[in-house]
């Protein structure tokens, strides 16, 4: 678990039942390509990315993604998803290395 | 890979209005790793041709910055629970690793839509592939120039 990943999500506090709202969510993190050699040693840097990513929506999944190394470096993630009542968002970021970094989100219907 | 993305980071902020401005050297799109790019479609789509329309995948025509593209996808699809857009992949065609992505929608998406930022080596194709909940696909492809040539690399 690095201690520089930090996840930034942003959601709507509030919607009317029905509505399709769009979430941004963007993680610090190198995406380190497993392409790339380090200039002193001339030794490959191992691959280090988040090759998943998913959210849940009162833990059902809305949305995910696997990513590739050649999705930028702290990777933005945009997409949509209809709410029809009150809830908690739950992102998870996976890393390569097997941790998982989390973020939780509610949003109000009314 | 002789092309350094640090190279494209110093110079492209200061350059690439001066390169964009000049005559643009158009480098070849042939896709460097074809065979690469048709295995993964045939893995995703199972063999099946994917059909013309439905997605539409954005892009810059011009990247300056080759290490961070904003691209977007969008499906139409009237996404019901019988009638969605359940995933779309992202290919770059002329980078190391072609496969970017692979994003997965569910009824409850709403709308499929989604963006993200990518890197892309060189001047090159894009291309997005949707799979549909009823198994047929559908495929947009979109060239986008990366002015990475412009600091005599």
């Amino acid at each position: 678990m690095s201690k520089d990943v930090k996840p930034r999500v942003k959601v709507p506090k509030k919607a009317a039942a029905g509505d399709v709202i769009t979430i941004k969510t963007l993680i610090s993190h190198k995406m380190e390509t497993g392409l790339r050699k380090d200039k002193k040693t001339g030794d490959m840097i191992p691959r280090k990315i988040i090759n998943a990513f998913k959210a849940e929506f009162n833990g059902e999944t809305v949305f995910s993604a696997k990513l590739e190394p050649s999705i930028s470096a702290n990777p933005y993630i945009q997409f949509t998803t209809k709410v029809m009542e009150s809830g908690d968002f739950n992102f998870t970021w996976t890393d390569d290395d097997g941790s998982e970094y989390k973020a939780t989100k509610s949003i109000s219907i009314g | 890979m002789t092309i350094s993305r640090r190279k494209v980071l110093g110079h492209g902020a200061g350059l690439g209005a001066v390169v964009v401005a000049g005559p643009l050297v158009v480098s070849s799109v042939a896709p460097a790793y074809a065979g690469a790019v048709e295995d993964i479609i045939a893995e995703f789509t199972g063999g099946t041709e994917p059909g013309s329309g439905k997605v539409t995948l954005g892009a810059p025509e011009i990247a300056e910055n080759g290490n961070t593209v904003p691209i977007k996808v969008s499906v139409e699809s009237a996404m019901s629970a019988d009638d969605y857009a359940a995933e779309v992949l992202i290919i770059a065609t002329g980078n190391p690793q072609p496969k970017v992505a692979i994003l997965g929608f569910s009824p409850m998406s709403g709308s499929a839509d989604a963006s993200t930022r990518i890197r892309l080596a060189k001047t090159q194709d894009l291309i997005a592939i949707a799979k549909m909940s009823d198994g047929s696909f559908y495929r947009d492809t979109k060239t986008v120039k990366v002015t990475i040539g412009g600091c005599g690399g």
